[in-house]
C-alpha cells in the first residue's frame, strides 16, 4: 500500500470486524522524533498468545481469519523506517496498535489521503463512534463523531452520500487549516 | 471553510429524504479487506458515495464487507436491486463506477463485461 492512510484504514477494519463501539485514530507527526499512529478499540481484544502471533500471515490468518495480512504488512513497513510496530490487547478489553516510523526517514510512505480514509471508514461502519486526532507543530485538531451525532441526531447516518460528503470535506479542509498554521 | 455549524442546515436539508431513503431497497456492496484497500476499493468507495450524492440518489444504501476470498478480482462491487439477482463485478476501477451506478443501479442493466458472479436472491 503506498499511503500510510490506507494501512490506517485497514487497521481500523480489525476493530470493525472485533465488534468495537468505539474507535481512537490518533496522527502525530512529530512525537519524540517519531510519525506516529495509534488505533485503540473496545473491540472483543486478543490473548497474549494471540498477539504474539498476528506479526506471522501464515499463523494468523488460519486462526483468526480476521487479522490476515494487515499487520504483517504494517510491521515489515516500520521495521524497514527505522520505527517499530506495537500491539497491546486484552480479552473482551480492546486493542491499541501504533506504528512509529523515525520523523526524518525518507522510505516512510506519504500519509496521503486520510480525509477520504476516515470519511470512507464510516461510511463502511457508520454505527461507531469515532475519534480522530491530528497533531503538528501548528497544533493539534480534533474530530469527534460524538459532536456531529449531537448537531444532527443520533441516528446520523455516515454511508449517507451527503454526510460523507460533509464528512470528507470538512476533514480535508480543517487538515489544511492545521497545515497552514504550522507554516505561519 | 465548512464548520460543524454547517451541519445544521445539512440537518434541515436531510429531513426531507429520510422517508425516501427507507423505501427503495437497493444496495451497493464494496469489499474492504486488506486486499480489497490495497486494489483500491478506498477510492471505489469515494467514487461510489460521490456519484450517488451527485445524483441525489440517497435511498440506496451503501456497505461494506470483508475479504470473501476472490482477492485476485478486488475491487469487488456487488449491486443488489429488490428482487433481481445480486451481480458481482469485479476489477472495478473509480472510473467504472459511473457506468455501474447509471446503467445498472438507475436502469437495471447489467454491466456485463465488468461481471465476475451472479446470485440468484430467495
Amino acid at each position: 500500500m503506498r499511503e500510510l492512510s490506507l494501512h490506517i484504514l485497514d487497521l481500523a477494519q480489525n476493530s470493525i470486524e472485533a465488534g468495537a463501539h468505539h474507535v481512537q485514530i490518533d496522527i502525530n507527526e512529530n512525537e519524540d522524533g517519531y510519525f506516529t499512529f495509534a488505533i485503540a478499540d473496545d473491540g472483543r481484544g486478543m490473548t497474549e498468545e494471540m498477539v504474539k502471533k498476528v506479526r506471522d500471515p501464515f499463523v494468523t490468518t488460519r486462526i483468526t481469519r480476521k487479522v490476515g495480512m494487515g499487520i504483517p504488512f504494517m510491521d515489515m513497513v516500520t521495521a524497514q523506517c527505522g520505527g517499530y510496530f506495537d500491539i497491546k490487547s486484552k480479552p473482551h478489553e480492546g486493542t491499541t496498535v501504533k506504528a512509529a516510523f523515525k520523523a526524518d526517514n525518507i522510505d516512510r510512505p506519504p500519509l496521503g489521503d486520510i480525509a477520504g480514509s476516515i470519511a470512507v471508514l464510516l461510511a463502511g461502519a457508520p454505527q461507531i463512534d469515532l475519534v480522530f486526532t491530528y497533531s503538528d507543530a501548528g497544533g493539534k485538531f480534533t474530530f469527534d463523531t460524538r459532536e456531529v451525532r449531537e448537531v444532527l441526531g443520533q441516528d446520523t447516518d455516515f454511508a449517507h452520500p451527503e454526510i460523507y460528503r460533509w464528512t470528507e470535506e470538512y476533514l480535508r479542509q480543517q487538515l489544511s487549516a492545521l497545515h497552514a498554521g504550522q507554516e505561519d | 471553510m465548512k464548520t460543524l455549524e454547517d451541519l445544521k442546515a445539512l440537518r434541515e436539508k436531510l429531513k426531507s429524504d429520510i422517508k425516501v431513503r427507507q423505501n427503495s431497497g437497493t444496495k451497493i456492496i464494496i469489499g474492504m479487506g486488506t486486499c480489497g484497500i490495497a486494489a483500491g476499493a478506498r477510492e471505489v468507495m469515494k467514487a461510489v458515495l460521490d456519484e450517488l450524492a451527485v445524483r441525489h440518489l440517497n435511498d440506496v444504501q451503501v456497505q461494506q464487507t470483508g475479504c470473501i476470498g476472490m482477492c485476485e478480482k478486488e475491487v469487488l462491487v456487488d449491486v443488489m436491486r429488490p428482487g433481481e439477482p445480486r451481480i458481482t463485478y469485479g476489477k472495478v476501477k473509480p472510473a467504472d463506477v459511473k457506468k455501474i451506478i447509471a446503467e445498472h443501479v438507475v436502469n437495471g442493466r447489467i454491466v456485463e463485461d465488468l461481471v465476475v458472479g451472479k446470485i440468484e436472491q430467495e
